[in-house]
């Protein structure tokens, strides 16, 4: 597993605690997990999105990871309603492991509350975490 | 330096069954037909399955191969925690195979099928005098389905009462199918932890009862290898708030004679006869999984129930409170008449069963605890648990330890559960190993702490003798192959 | 005692490693109030001889062939099991190992678990089967609770003519999760009466079983359209898997998921248990399925082998969340019935079960021409249901002093099945002792 330092946080996304990262593309709201989600986990083998249309509440459970031998439940970032999925997960869940914050992406979201990305943690507040995580 | 089992030798491949035949063998003599052919309706006929057509040699070679590349009790010591795999008794087998009990057909009449309900009966009466409950069903056919159906007593007790509860609390060391069974019974499952000795407190099970809870599923003695010893205190807390207490018998094997589980208050308690009672795992079952209650709950077991009246046996179902069937018959009767075997053979004596099962794990704990780290330094009962912190440094693992065991001739143990200690090795040798094999367990995993300072590749890379070394189980489930020749719709597509 | 190898010096040499005085005091974790007071109250010990000749005073008591003929089906049927199965079963590397989670030295019963669920998917005409659920009852019980997941429906529909313990089961497995169950009537000739589904809204499942609990073939076909149309799942239930020899399979004519009994397959009938849950499905419906999977992969070698897969389905890692409780399933009775199932080959599969069918047509026939009555039309396969004339009881119990059982009573299961009596005709039983029965029934109706 990788240490804290060899972890990437890039500084455009927030951060949840749960480990799922969100970026704003306009109107729209991006999701997906981070570095340190994958590393955890391993080879990630099948990635279950969230479902086309519907709506779901900030923290709400909205789709899972599932390893070998373990399963990651993906929570929202921010409330909304899901506008597009990663089809390509289908074929790849590793993208999920070799480019967790491009072509591993899991979802699009229309949010009903931009403000809800606010109360998201910056870069520098979720690596602080991490670092708590791994001593 | 000893002499250890593993070894090489000549290991034979052998195909697919689907790869093999030729159209026209059989490898099974037909009766001869006395009668003549029939019409068959001719919308419904069809063409009949795309198997291979295999001779006699055929077939017994091809699972004769197979069968080498296995490793059972029979071919060493396999101390999987939590899995009790003892020794399973031949004469166990011989009085299974018996023609009036395997060639028996579950709906003879009563007056025609006596000597079943009569060891049935039986059966029933020594598993209550075992547990110290007072009335048994034998109608689950493995540990999870009598879990089930011990849910299911408890959803019917309370309905009984004119109230639902919807929560149920399980440890945080408790096997998967505890939570899994509860789902089904509509019982949310609450996780309460352990404490620093490895062992549930009055006080964190107090803090999670109320009365919205059904009551409490617990595994005694626990995975961790430790009875629970404050179980008095918290069946009185989960009585009090109007709730039952569960005890999943998983790992009976330690206590049995020495405790009572009817008297320190356990309402229901399932048992495996395919652990504590030695019948055979088979590769993953068959097993039975009787449900054991006390008197306040006996109207609501599984029906049919076996009836005694003036020394003939009966089956009976008018109990209108019954949770209902959960077999097409009567259970699986073929272990059960393995398990009352092996209960007449004991006797009272099966108390020194645990006492040894008991003895091998402590007298493993004091050996492996110089090499290994002991995840709780304590007294254990039949199963201590260990972990790779010590290797860890090293970047050896768990998986890499124990993989490296097979090359010695060993069966790991038990792996990564219970999940409260990192990377756990949890070891359960049984009464049933001799001193000898203990000794030879504890030497192999002295060389291998040794080897994962000198030469970690060994480890990284083992097994290196079975047939197959380490598989890749990402691929398997990423691009699933669940059929020989990738079947679609019951057709052959390859 | 043999099973247990410790001497007297090996105890105390250990008690001494371990710091303890005596076998009692390794208890010292267990409470003074929670040891069991006094001794076990328990027979024996006995001797491997006593045991013996007590197993063989029990047995002897039980009614089985060659002395009895029985004529009971009702899903626990007898078929011969040939010597290869029972020698090959002896291999205790089979018999003796766990659940194989240790891949590298569970290659035998991997590769024979792979081999059955292609077996199964081939007989049922399925993508993909399990690795065995414990018994056909609660099969099907699992196969309602899959369809709910896939669809979310809690509302399913029951065939009446579905083995009344498998819909006894159902309802115990169903009823606490808050399942609505609807049970289909049959019609004169022996079907399920399937005109009520149209009507029916959010159905999430319908299951029919085929050959049904008094023999008859049911039209899947229909079955399929009816439940696809209302958008559910056609669940197919059988007992009797020799039918498929015969007969076209549950999946080649709709059904979404097949599951049943395997028992004919070379499984001692052991007086109802241990069985075997043949459990298949849909590729598109494996992520919702119970039970465990085998399958295949290659090692660092390059190297083929097997390993279970799709393992987050299971208890183990989903826990609650699973998608059923099972851990222990029926893991050799599977491997037995796949030994069966290459023994037979495709040809023998087929010839085996046109004798069934032949056999049970010649009883059929046999009874119809000495004036007793068969009541449903539809085709049968090796079971079927006679009519007797009033006073059957008696008949019956005379047969039973005659060491022939005439079937399976109908009166406890179906309200006016008074004098119906549901026979089986497998390859076991001969042309004479069918002839026997016959005539035996016509000394007793000398008016039939």
């Amino acid at each position: 597993m990788k240490e804290s330092s060899e972890l990437v946080t890039p500084g455009d996304l927030r951060y949840t605690r749960d480990h799922e990262w969100a970026r704003v593309e306009g109107d729209v709201i991006r999701i997906g997990v981070t570095d340190y989600a994958q590393d955890q986990l391993g080879d990630i083998v099948f990635v279950e999105v969230p479902k086309m249309g519907r709506k779901y509440a900030k923290g709400e459970e909205c789709g899972a990871l599932e390893s070998v031998k373990a399963v990651a439940e993906v929570f929202m970032p921010v409330g909304g309603e899901i506008i597009a999925v990663n089809s390509a997960l289908e074929g790849s869940p590793g993208l999920v492991n070799s480019a967790p914050y491009t072509d591993g992406w899991i979802a699009e979201v229309k949010p009903e509350d931009l403000s809800e990305m606010e109360g998201l943690m910056t870069p520098d507040a979720y690596l602080e975490m991490l670092r708590g995580l791994k001593e | 330096m000893k002499e250890f089992a593993g070894s090489s030798g000549l290991v034979l491949n052998e195909p697919l069954l689907f790869d093999r035949g030729k159209r026209g063998r059989c490898g099974m003599s037909l009766p001869r037909r006395d009668v003549d052919h029939f019409p068959v309706d001719e919308e419904l006929e069809g063409r009949g399955p795309d198997f291979p057509d295999l001779a006699e040699t055929e077939v017994v070679r091809h699972y004769t191969r197979l069968s080498t590349w296995n490793f059972g009790v029979d071919t060493g010591m396999y101390p999987l925690g939590s899995c009790t795999m003892k020794y399973n008794p031949k004469t166990n087998e011989k009085q299974a195979a018996l023609a009036g009990f395997a060639g028996a057909h579950p709906l003879l009449p009563e007056e025609l099928s006596q000597g079943a309900l009569k060891m049935m009966f039986e059966l029933e009466r020594f598993l209550a005098e075992i547990t110290g409950m007072d009335a048994v069903s034998l109608q689950p056919a493995a540990g999870a389905q009598g879990e089930l159906a011990g849910m299911l007593v408890f959803h019917a007790y309370h309905g009984s009462k004119g109230r639902r509860r919807s929560k149920i609390i399980v440890p945080d060391t408790a096997h998967g199918t505890n939570p899994a069974s509860a789902a089904l019974c509509g019982f949310s499952p609450v996780k309460v932890g352990s404490n620093d000795r490895g062992v549930l407190s009055v006080e964190a099970v107090a803090a999670a009862m109320d009365e919205d809870t059904a009551g409490i599923m617990v595994t005694n003695p626990n995975t961790l290898g430790f009875f629970e010893e404050n179980i008095r205190g918290i069946v009185d807390i989960v009585h009090a708030k109007g709730g039952l207490v569960y005890a999943d018998g998983a790992n009976m094997n330690a206590v049995l004679g020495m405790v009572s589980m009817g008297d320190i208050g356990i309402d229901v308690l399932h048992l495996n006869l395919h652990k504590t009672f030695s019948t055979p795992h088979g590769g993953g079952g068959p097993g039975a999984g009787p449900l054991c209650v006390r008197k306040h709950l006996e109207p609501f077991l599984p029906t049919p129930r076996i009836v005694e009246e003036g020394g003939s046996y009966r089956l009976a179902s008018d109990f209108p409170l019954s949770i209902g069937k959960l077999h097409a018959f009567h259970g699986n009767v073929g272990i059960m008449i393995r398990a009352y075997s092996y209960i007449l053979s004991l006797g009272p004596e099966l108390k020194r069963v645990s006492q040894l099962a008991v003895l091998n794990a402590n007298y493993l704990k004091e050996k492996l605890k110089t090499i290994l780290h002991l995840a709780y330094d304590r007294p254990c009962m039949h199963e201590c648990v260990f972990s790779d912190k010590l290797q860890a440094p090293l970047k050896i693992s768990t998986l890499d330890m124990v993989k490296r065991l097979i090359d010695y001739g060993f069966h790991p143990p038990t792996i990564y559960f219970p999940l409260v200690v990192p990377g756990a090795i949890m070891i359960e040798p049984t009464e049933t190993e001799c001193k000898e094999e203990l000794d030879l367990f504890v030497e192999a995993f002295r060389e291998i702490v040794k080897e994962a300072g000198e030469n970690p590749e060994l480890l990284h890379n083992a097994p290196w003798r079975p047939k197959v070394r380490r598989l890749d189980e990402t691929s398997a489930a990423r691009n699933p192959r669940l059929t020989c020749a990738g079947v679609i719709n019951g057709e052959r597509k390859s | 005692m043999t099973y247990l190898p410790h001497t007297e010096e090996d105890i105390s040499e250990m008690l001494q490693v371990i710091g303890a005085s005596s076998l009692d005091e390794l208890f010292s974790g267990v409470p003074e109030d929670c040891r069991m007071a006094g001794g076990l109250k328990l027979p024996g010990p006995v001797t491997e001889w006593e045991l013996n000749d007590m197993m063989a005073a029990l047995a002897k008591t039980m009614a089985v062939a060659p002395e009895y003929k029985v004529f009971l089906g009702a899903g626990s049927y007898h078929h011969y099991i040939p010597a290869t199965i029972s020698y090959l079963l002896g291999r205790s590397e089979f018999s003796t190992s766990y659940t194989p989670y240790q891949p590298e030295i569970s290659q035998g019963t991997l590769q024979a678990v792979f081999e059955y669920q292609t077996f199964v998917s081939l007989l049922l005409g399925m993508d993909v089967a399990n690795a065995s659920l414990y018994d056909g009852a609660s099969a099907l019980a699992e196969g309602l609770l899959m369809a709910a997941r896939v669809n979310g429906l809690k509302k399913v529909a029951l065939s009446s003519l579905i083995h009344p313990s498998y819909r006894q089961v159902v309802r115990t497995y169903l009823q606490p999760a808050g399942f609505e169950i609807i049970e289909l009537p049959h019609t004169p000739e022996g079907r399920t009466e399937l005109a009520g589904l149209k009507s029916l809204e959010g159905l999430g499942a319908v299951a029919v079983q085929s050959p049904n609990f008094v023999g008859c073939m049911e039209d899947l076909a229909a079955a399929a359209d009816l439940a696809h149309s209302t958008g559910a799942l056609l669940v197919a239930s059988f007992t009797e898997p020799l039918a498929f020899g015969l007969y076209r399979s549950p999946g080649s004519l709709g059904a979404d998921i097949c599951c049943g009994e395997g028992q004919s397959f070379g499984i001692a009938q052991s007086y109802g248990g241990p069985g075997l849950g043949m459990f298949a499905c849909l590729k598109r419906y494996v992520r919702s399925m119970p039970g465990r999977l085998v399958g295949r992969t290659e090692d660092r070698d390059g190297k083929p082998g097997f390993v279970l897969t799709l393992a987050t389905r299971e208890q183990h890692i989903r826990r609650e969340k699973a998608t059923s409780n099972i851990c222990t399933n029926s893991g050799l009775c599977a491997v037995t019935a796949a030994m069966y199932m290459a023994s037979l080959g495709g040809s023998g599969l087929r010839e085996l079960a046109r004798l069934n069918y032949d056999k049970s047509e010649y009883l059929k026939n046999e009874l119809r021409k000495a004036g007793f009555g068969i009541p449903f039309s539809a085709p049968t396969f090796n079971e079927f249901v006679v009519e007797l004339p009033a006073g059957s009881q008696a008949v019956y119990h005379r047969l039973l002093d005659r060491k022939m059982v005439a079937g399976l009573p109908l009166c406890s299961f179906y309200p006016g099945m008074d004098d119906r009596y549901l026979l089986c005709v497998t390859e076991t039983r001969t042309k004479m002792d069918m002839d026997e029965l016959v005539s035996r029934l016509k000394a007793d109706y000398p008016v039939a």
